[in-house]
C-alpha cells in the first residue's frame, strides 16, 4: 500500500502543529466558536449530540495492521473503547475531548493518517472498491488512480471552498461495489482497444435530492485524468449555487444545466486546461503504482473442508472470489445479530489488525457497507481465520443478507438526525435471525438513514428506511427497489410512514410478499423490478 | 419551562444550566424565564459553555424532561449504549427518552 513521501509527511505534520495551536487558542478564549468551527471542521472535528466527534480519513478504505492498531489505541486512550466505521470507508470516534484533539492527530500522523478534508466543502476522502487489487473481475487495480486523485485533491488551493462537499469514487470493474454512480464524480477505470482510461460519471448523489450520475465521457486517457477531473470541478466551482446549501451539490448543477450542456462546458474547460499543462507527469503515477503491486501469492489448496456447516456457511456468504485461485477475500462482519452496524471495540480492532498481519499480507480494507475485508487470505488459512473471528464475535455469516444492514449513527449520536437508526437495525436483525427468515431471503440489502441527508444510503437500499420527525415523534418511511450496484436505482416510497414497531412489521410484510412471489433465482430486487410496487403496497396498506 | 443547555468547551459533554453553573444532569436544570439570552451571552463569553441554546421542558414528579426527543437523547446518552449513559443502572432509560 502507499507510503508517504517527505512531502506527504511534512504536510500532515504541519497541519497537526497548526491545529494544535488553533485548539489551544480556542481553549484560551482567543478564538470564538464561530471563528474556530471552520478550522476544526477542516480537521474532521465535529460537535455532535454528546461530545466532539472525530472523523479519521482512511484513503480508499485501505489500512495496514499498524494503522489499525493505532485506531484501536485511540479508541482506548481517548474515547470509550470503540469506534464506528462509516459509509465513506472512514472511522469516527464519538467521545473526543477538544483538549485531546491535537495529541490524537499527532498519533495518527505517526502512522501516516490524518483527519484532513473529512468535513467541509472540499473534496473528501476518495473511496474505492473494497476488493481492489484482489477482485478477479477488475481491469486493473483502481487504487493507484485513487491515490493520484488523493494527492491532487489534498489542499488543492482552488477547491478548498467549493459550493458544497464533494465525493469521488474510483472503481475498475463492471461490477460496482462502491456506489460509484451515487457520487459527485464516479470514475470507472476501463480498457478500450488495449488502452487503459477513465470513464467519468458526474452529478450523482443521495441526500434530499438523490440523483444517478450520467456518463459524461466514456474514455479519458490516463495522461489526462487529473486534467479532466479539474475541468469537472472548475465548472462546478464557477457555477454551482452558493446561495442555497440544499441546491449547492454538483448534482443540482448538472441536472439544471442538463448533462449535455454541463459536458459541453467541461469539455471547453478541458481543452483550455490541456494547454496549461497541469497534468502531473506520468512518472508520478508510475512512482505510485509499485506501492500497490501484488504481494507474493503462493499456490495452495483451492477448496475448503466443508464438514463443519457453520464454517461452510461463512465461507459461502463472507468470502469473495480472488484473482489468484488459492486465495479469497474474507469479509469480517461488523453486524452481529442485534449489534450496532459498523461499531468495533478496541479489542476487535486489535484482533483484526493481527489477523491482517497473519493472514492478509498486513492489509485490511474498510467497506462502505461498514464491514472490514481481509483482501488476500489463503484458502488454506480460512478455517483458522474463521475460528478466531468466531471467538471474538466477528464471524457472523451475513454478508449482503438482511442482517447486513447499513445504518447511520442516527439520533443516538448525530446532531442532524431526526430519528434513531441503530435500534431499528438491531431489532430487524434480531427478528430475521430469530424467525429463520434471513436464510430464506438470499441477497437483500437494507439501509437505514436517520435523516434526509442519507448517510445510511436508504435511497439505494433494496429496502430503504428513512427516519423523519413527525411533530416530535420518530416516524419511518419505507422505500423499495433501490440499488447502489451496477444496476443503480433509487428506491420508491411505499406510502405513509410507520412508527418504530410498525416499520419493523412492514419489513416483515414486504419480505413475505417477496417470498410468495419470487421465481427461481430471483433476488428481492429482481422480484420487485418484475412485479412492481403494487403487490407490496397492497400487503402493507390494504 | 425554559431551560438552557450546551456543551462543555473542553470535553464536549452535554451540560445544563442549574442557576449557578453548568451541570451534567438535566434534573438540575432550572427555569430561566426571560433571562436565557443574557445568561447564554455571559457564560459563552466566559468560556464556561460552548454553543448554548434554550429549549422547552416540563417538570413533574419525575424531574425535568426536555420537550423534544433530541434533547432527551442528549440528556441521557445514546439509547443503544445504556452502559455509556449517565444512569447506566436505570432500567427505565428507554421509556425516559422515548
Amino acid at each position: 500500500m502507499y507510503q508517504y513521501d517527505q512531502y506527504d509527511q511534512a504536510m500532515v505534520d504541519a497541519r497537526v502543529a497548526e491545529f494544535r495551536d488553533q485548539a489551544q487558542r480556542r481553549l484560551e478564549g482567543k478564538l470564538s466558536e464561530d471563528q474556530f468551527k471552520p478550522l476544526r471542521l477542516m480537521n474532521g472535528l465535529y460537535l455532535q449530540l454528546h461530545a466532539y466527534m472525530l472523523r479519521v480519513a482512511i484513503p480508499y478504505g485501505t489500512l495496514n495492521s499498524t494503522q489499525m492498531h493505532v485506531l484501536a489505541d485511540i479508541a482506548d486512550k481517548y474515547d470509550r473503547g470503540y469506534g464506528h466505521f462509516t459509509t465513506r470507508q472512514n472511522i469516527q470516534y464519538n467521545w473526543i475531548k477538544l483538549e485531546d484533539a491535537g495529541d490524537i492527530l499527532a498519533d495518527l500522523a505517526k502512522v501516516e493518517m490524518h483527519a484532513i478534508q473529512t468535513s467541509g466543502n472540499c473534496i473528501r476522502n476518495i473511496s474505492s472498491d473494497h476488493f481492489a487489487g484482489a477482485a478477479q473481475d477488475e481491469v486493473v487495480d483502481p487504487r493507484p488512480y485513487a491515490e493520484l486523485l488523493r494527492q491532487w485533491s489534498s489542499f488543492h488551493p482552488e477547491f478548498m471552498y467549493l459550493p458544497r462537499k464533494f465525493k469521488i469514487a474510483v472503481i475498475a470493474s463492471d461490477t460496482d461495489r462502491a456506489a460509484m454512480r451515487l457520487h459527485d464524480i464516479g470514475i470507472q477505470i476501463v480498457e478500450r482497444d488495449g488502452e487503459i482510461g477513465a470513464s467519468f460519471y458526474v452529478g450523482g448523489g443521495m441526500g434530499r435530492t438523490p440523483m444517478i450520475a450520467p456518463n459524461i465521457r466514456d474514455f479519458v486517457p490516463l495522461d489526462q485524468l487529473i486534467t479532466y477531473a479539474e475541468a469537472c470541478l472548475r465548472v462546478y466551482n464557477r457555477y454551482g449555487r452558493r446561495d442555497n446549501k440544499y441546491k449547492a451539490r454538483i448534482k443540482i448543477l448538472v441536472h439544471e444545466l442538463g448533462a449535455e450542456e454541463y459536458t459541453r462546458q467541461v469539455e471547453e474547460e478541458f481543452a483550455h486546461l490541456l494547454e496549461q499543462g497541469i497534468e502531473p507527469p506520468i512518472a508520478e503515477l508510475e512512482r505510485i503504482k509499485p506501492y500497490f503491486a501484488d504481494p507474493a501469492f503462493e499456490d495452495g489448496p483451492k477448496t475448503v473442508d466443508r464438514s463443519d456447516p457453520d464454517f461452510a456457511l461463512w465461507v459461502d456468504r463472507n468470502t469473495h472470489r480472488h484473482k489468484h485461485d488459492s486465495y479469497v477475500s474474507a469479509v469480517i462482519s461488523l453486524k452481529p445479530v442485534g449489534g450496532i452496524p459498523g461499531d468495533a471495540t478496541a479489542e476487535q480492532m486489535h484482533l483484526m489488525a493481527e489477523l491482517a498481519k497473519l493472514y492478509s499480507f498486513d492489509e485490511c480494507r474498510v467497506m462502505h457497507t461498514q464491514n472490514v475485508v481481509l483482501p488476500h487470505v489463503k484458502i488454506a488459512d480460512l478455517h483458522t481465520l474463521w475460528t478466531k473471528l468466531e471467538a471474538a464475535g466477528l464471524g457472523t455469516p451475513n454478508l449482503d443478507q438482511i442482517g447486513d444492514i447499513i445504518a447511520c449513527p442516527g439520533l443516538d449520536y448525530c446532531s442532524l438526525a431526526n430519528a434513531r437508526s441503530i435500534p431499528l437495525a438491531q431489532k430487524i436483525s434480531e427478528r430475521f435471525a430469530a424467525n429463520g427468515k434471513q436464510d430464506k431471503l438470499g441477497e437483500l440489502k437494507l439501509k437505514i438513514s436517520g435523516c434526509i441527508n442519507a448517510c445510511g444510503h436508504h435511497h439505494a437500499g433494496h429496502i430503504g428506511i428513512l427516519g423523519v420527525d413527525k411533530k416530535g415523534v420518530e416516524n419511518y418511511q419505507l422505500s423499495l427497489g433501490g440499488s447502489e450496484a451496477e444496476d443503480t436505482s433509487l428506491g420508491k416510497i411505499t406510502g405513509r410512514g410507520f412508527d418504530e414497531a410498525g416499520v419493523i412489521d412492514a419489513v416483515d410484510t414486504v419480505t413475505d410478499v417477496y417470498l410468495a412471489q419470487r421465481e427461481d433465482g430471483e433476488r428481492f430486487l429482481d422480484t420487485y423490478n418484475r412485479i412492481g410496487m403494487a403487490p407490496f403496497k397492497e400487503a402493507l396498506y390494504d | 419551562m425554559i431551560i438552557l443547555t450546551g456543551n462543555d468547551l473542553k470535553t464536549g459533554a452535554v451540560v445544563w444550566w442549574d442557576g449557578v453553573s453548568w451541570s451534567l444532569h438535566v434534573e438540575n436544570a432550572v427555569d430561566v424565564g426571560d433571562q436565557a439570552g443574557a445568561i447564554m451571552a455571559r457564560e459563552e463569553a466566559a468560556r464556561r459553555v460552548n454553543v448554548p441554546y434554550s429549549i422547552e421542558a416540563t417538570k413533574d414528579e419525575n424531574g425535568v424532561r426536555p420537550a423534544h426527543i433530541k434533547d432527551r437523547v442528549r440528556a441521557l446518552g445514546p439509547t443503544v449504549r445504556p452502559d455509556l449513559t449517565l444512569k447506566p443502572a436505570d432500567p427505565d432509560i428507554g421509556e425516559w427518552v422515548i
